[in-house]
């Protein structure tokens, strides 16, 4: 879904978002709003600059009047919108979520190039995640080290598919993609090849950059040393959008 | 919890790399202040080597791994009014877990026979069983404070204990996190 370019006749709708008064842009969505005035939202899907994906559900919100939770990245404000972003139900949530994400996989944050620079790490600590009450599940997924400058471990991947996205939207190349189902699912280059072997990749290392934990990083990181920069890319997505 | 008479503390480690104990020792200075609220009554830090009946605050560092630890866990529940996961090991599994994607029977082959050079052999006696996954602490015995980090600084330590010792409920996502 290509981003929608700012329209130049958009109306502003006045809302309440944990009972501040706020106006913002109609076609804006609730997560940024809230990002615009500091208010928190944990997120991991949702990145500025790709399009929506709306998997991760950490951003959920109340609405009131509705009888459901809505994904703030994924719904816009409407005039008179009332939202709570932080009630003890959205916790509850948001730390089950979070927990399930480091019992599905291997998250060894003691061991892994992102320590210390993984955002499912800091959004454990954020929504007060420090044990995690289901049991692991102990299965072992892949690593991918036949690139020659990047790496893909598959086990601490949360598929939150920045890296397909990033690929497709910005670079343009879509080498990645993802394939089955549950708990089977997982990110793959091209027809599921080996990165190395890609005839699409162009190495730019931009799904490096955005995802989130250490799932992909560079070659020759070790503990710690994965530090991301994502500056590049609100900066090109609006670049794309003018032309 | 008042502060006189001493409040009584246990700690020992179980598949950890004690790495825990020694960010304990790392408090320095502030050891002496906290042994003035504190007295610690059964740890591989002093020499006492008998469980005390009643403990006010358990410290266990380490994963449960073999049967020794799921004894040591339960003893330590048992007798410890508050017990406390210290660090990633405790809270869940960490690096000693990260053997649970193989076999038991490849894992020991490996350790004792394929990377031996001298005398292979599966030891048996004099070492405790290991169990075929291992597991956080919280996993075989109720844990009321968890503690991640890998290992949990000196200065969250420092927190955790003095939060206790002045009668609060200390908030470990405050000053750490897993992996710290």
């Amino acid at each position: 879904m290509p981003l929608p370019a700012n329209r130049p006749n958009v109306r502003v709708v006045t809302l309440q978002i944990d009972g501040q008064d706020l106006s913002a842009r109609e076609d804006e969505t609730i997560i940024e709003v809230c990002r615009e005035h500091g208010i928190p939202i944990p997120s991991l899907c949702y990145l500025d600059g790709l399009s929506i994906w709306g998997a991760c559900r950490l951003c959920l919100v109340e609405v009131t009047g509705q009888g459901r939770l809505l994904a703030a990245c994924s719904t816009r404000v409407t005039e008179g919108m009332q939202i709570q972003t932080n009630t003890e139900t959205l916790q509850r949530y948001r730390r089950t979520i979070v927990e399930l994400l480091f019992a599905e996989r291997n998250h060894v944050c003691s061991v892994c190039v992102s320590n210390g620079h993984c955002e499912l790490q800091f959004m454990a600590q954020m929504c007060g995640v420090d044990h995690v009450r289901v049991p692991h599940r102990q299965v072992s997924y892949p690593v991918d080290s036949s690139h020659e400058m990047f790496r893909v471990d598959h086990d601490r991947c949360i598929l939150c598919t920045r890296c397909v996205r990033v690929c497709d939207e910005i670079e343009g190349a879509h080498t990645w993609d993802v394939m089955g189902r549950g708990s089977d699912c997982q990110v793959i280059t091209d027809m599921a090849e080996p990165w190395g072997d890609s005839d699409t990749c162009t190495s730019c290392g931009k799904c490096v950059q955005v995802c989130p934990t250490g799932a992909l990083v560079k070659q020759g990181t070790s503990v710690g040393e994965m530090v991301k920069d994502q500056h590049f890319l609100p900066i090109l997505a609006r670049r794309r959008h003018i032309l | 919890m008042s502060t006189s008479p001493k409040i009584t503390v246990a700690t020992t480690w179980l598949d950890g790399c004690s790495g825990c104990h020694m960010s304990f020792l790392d408090m320095d200075e502030r050891l002496i202040e906290l042994a003035q609220h504190i007295d610690i009554l059964y740890s591989p830090l002093v020499d006492n080597k008998i469980l005390p009946e009643s403990v006010d605050i358990g410290i266990l560092e380490g994963s449960v791994s073999s049967d020794e630890d799921v004894e040591k866990a339960r003893a330590f529940r048992k007798h410890c009014k508050i017990l406390i996961s210290l660090g990633d090991c405790a809270v869940n599994g960490n690096v000693p877990a990260m053997r649970n994607h193989f076999k038991l029977a490849d894992v020991i082959d490996h350790a004792y026979r394929e990377t031996a050079t001298l005398q292979a052999q599966i030891p048996t006696q004099q070492v405790p069983a290991l169990r075929a996954i291992v597991q956080p602490i919280h996993a075989v015995v109720e844990v009321d404070i968890y503690v991640p980090g890998c290992p949990p600084s000196a200065d969250t330590i420092w927190y955790v204990l003095s939060e206790l010792i002045a009668g609060r409920q200390p908030n470990p996502s405050a000053v750490t996190r897993f992996g710290a």
